[in-house]
């Protein structure tokens, strides 16, 4: 289990997060989702301890993640962020093989490789395995990375936004792995995705955020309604039914009425310029 | 990619160029001597002793020092520009040798080590402090960056060294000459070869550090301690190849590019080549110096200053070409 507790996160005065409280079970997958600059990767990076929290503290699997060892931690947990640049020259293999650092310390198992070609083969990787990172397309690179953390094999797994660059065969491949592996391997998976649809389709449990606070969390079928996704996304939303599933789609003809209604700060700044 | 096989005879042919050079570096000098001779002749291989192994081996420790330095450093900051050098750390173990200098005339060799080893620590911490409050880590600023402390490092060394009528040893010192290197004097280099032993051990966790912190973090090192490590060992290498040897431009910058091109920078598999190169790429620029003007001699490090900027040029040119996202 994640626990949450009185979480902020402040630059200088403006408190970006929190105070956040929340659990998110053990098993499952659990995606958060929001409007850009909702809080979700500063609250994910939290609690994946890559970013400290100006206030309250943050479990997983029963470690304070602030104080726990690092190396307990990764063979735990494994996190994702948003993005990620490396100027190292590694072929896929050799990154994917990181992903096995926090079990074998460098020196790799039988076990190891079994778990880095095991991954490599989950993200259809295999005939890339020898490339290096910089000869890969966008979306192949996303898919080396996520299978570097899939090869850490921790119970927690943490992806900010896994989807990116994905073409739409890629992105429900992806998806569908991560559902066999929270069913199959009873993995932890909280992902970020921005495809609400996406979300509402694999996911045991969406967490909606918005202004850096938890705006609502339920199941699909609970977030998955007009009123909530109008409102966190502060845009005209439907639902649909459609093939026995909720989805989501935008008014292309319906004006922004919250746009024009509610404007943040920034942007009554900017329009009065 | 290169092909495999092509990368096989590549890495031979590296191997065997090496030897080569190995054993042309021992032979070659104003004093004659052979492989005959040496086994005949008991003067001959007095000479050889005193003079031939020792340059040999200063010059094979300082191109290890220098080229896994450079790798080093190119992790723990994650840009391919940096190396003492670049980064100010041969200029500040500079500085701290002219402070031995003034300070306690007549230092023994190891209170100037010992001097300059701190100062090169001292200085690449500062260095890193600059890196981390700086919003643009672009690959081009950072070395920028350095260059910048470097200089001005290097500014306050000769002010000083003009204040206290110390020019010429500062001179002779910058140009980095192997030519009066012997027996009894080059000896502190040993310690390079500990060091460079550390870093294969090591070598998983810098490649670790070097994919940045977040991934290092992630998989479960401590990315604060690496670079501590990186940085002592780098302070080290360099402290005593400064003193001993002196200052050695760009072979800590080309040397692991040049690899990274052919091996990637997967360290534990790369960690060989870089220190074979290095020792290969400093040997050929002394023996260039040794034979272009002969009998007297252009110091190692100025033939290296200008092959290393052309090379530079060209890994920088290459670069731009490449899909660098
Ligand atoms: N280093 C920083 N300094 C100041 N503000 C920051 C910093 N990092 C993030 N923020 C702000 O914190 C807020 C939350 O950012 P966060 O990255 O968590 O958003 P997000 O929900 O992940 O958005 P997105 O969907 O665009 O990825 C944003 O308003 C952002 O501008
Ligand atoms: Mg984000």
């Amino acid at each position: 289990m994640i626990t949450i507790t009185d979480v902020t996160k402040s630059y200088g005065d403006e408190t970006v997060l929190g105070p956040v409280t929340g659990q998110i079970a053990k098993g499952g997958v659990t995606s958060l989702v929001g409007p850009n600059g909702a809080g979700k990767s500063t609250l994910m990076t939290i609690i994946g301890r890559l970013l400290e929290p100006s206030e309250g503290s943050v479990t997983v699997g029963g470690l304070d993640v602030q104080a726990a060892k690092s190396r307990d931690l990764a063979q735990m947990m494994s996190i994702l962020r948003q993005e990620n640049h490396i100027t190292a020259r590694l072929t896929v293999r050799e990154l994917v093989a990181f992903g096995r650092f926090p079990h074998s310390q460098g020196r790799l198992t039988d076990e190891d490789h079994r778990h880095v070609d095991l991954a490599l083969d989950f993200l259809g990787l295999g005939p890339l395995a020898e490339r290096f990172l910089d000869q890969l397309s966008g979306g192949q690179r996303q898919r080396a990375f996520v299978a570097m953390v899939l090869a850490q094999d921790t119970e927690y797994v943490l992806l900010d936004e896994p989807l990116n660059n994905l073409d739409m065969k890629h992105a429900v491949l992806m998806m569908r792995r991560l559902r066999d592996a929270a069913d199959e391997l009873g993995k932890t998976i909280v992902i970020i995705v921005h495809d609400i649809n996406v979300a509402a389709a694999y996911s045991d449990r969406i967490i909606a955020m918005r202004d850096g606070t938890i705006a609502y969390s339920g199941t699909a079928a609970e977030i998955m309604r007009s009123d909530i996704l109008s409102e966190v996304f502060d845009t005209p939303i439907e639902v649909h039914e459609l093939a026995g599933r909720p989805i989501a789609v935008f008014d292309p003809m319906a004006q922004s009425v919250t746009h024009d209604a509610v404007r943040t700060d920034e942007e009554s700044a900017v329009a009065s310029v | 990619m290169i092909p495999t096989t092509t990368r096989r005879i590549l890495l031979t042919a590296t191997v065997v160029g090496v030897g080569a050079l190995v054993v042309a570096s021992l032979l070659v000098g104003g004093y004659d001597i052979s492989l005959l001779g040496l086994l005949t002749d008991p003067a001959q291989r007095e000479m050889f002793l005193i003079s031939r192994v020792p340059r040999t081996l200063a010059l094979v420790f300082a191109a290890v020092a220098m080229s896994i330095s450079g790798v080093i450093m190119q992790m723990i900051t994650q840009n391919k520009f940096v190396e003492p050098t670049t980064a100010g750390t041969a200029q500040w173990a500079g500085l701290g040798l002219l402070v031995g200098l003034i300070l306690i005339p007549g230092a023994s060799p190891i209170v100037k080590m010992v001097l300059a080893c701190l100062f090169a620590f001292v200085g690449t911490g500062i260095f890193l402090a600059v890196l981390r409050r700086l919003a643009s880590r672009s690959s081009i600023i950072v070395p920028l960056v350095g260059i910048m402390l470097g200089a001005v490092v290097g500014a306050a060394t000769t002010y000083l060294a003009n204040s206290f009528g110390l020019l010429q040893s500062l001179a002779s010192w910058r140009s980095g000459g192997f030519s009066n290197i012997v027996r009894g004097f080059y000896e502190p280099l040993w310690i390079v070869s500990i060091i460079a032993v550390l870093a294969f051990v090591v070598a998983d966790r810098f490649t670790v550090a070097g994919l940045g912190k977040d991934l290092a973090t992630n998989a479960g090192v401590n990315y604060d301690r690496i670079v501590l490590l990186g940085v002592t060992m780098v302070a080290l290498a360099t402290g005593v190849t400064t003193v001993v040897v002196g200052f050695i431009p760009f072979l800590g910058l080309v040397v692991p590019n040049l690899v990274s091109m052919v091996l990637g920078d997967d360290l534990r598999k790369n960690l060989p080549w870089v220190a074979v190169v290095g020792v290969g790429l400093l040997l050929a620029c002394d023996l260039i110096g040794r034979l272009i003007v002969a009998p007297m001699e252009i110091p190692a490090s100025v033939v290296m200053g200008a092959i290393g900027a052309a090379l530079f040029i060209a890994i920088v040119l290459r670069q731009r070409r490449s899909v660098y996202a």
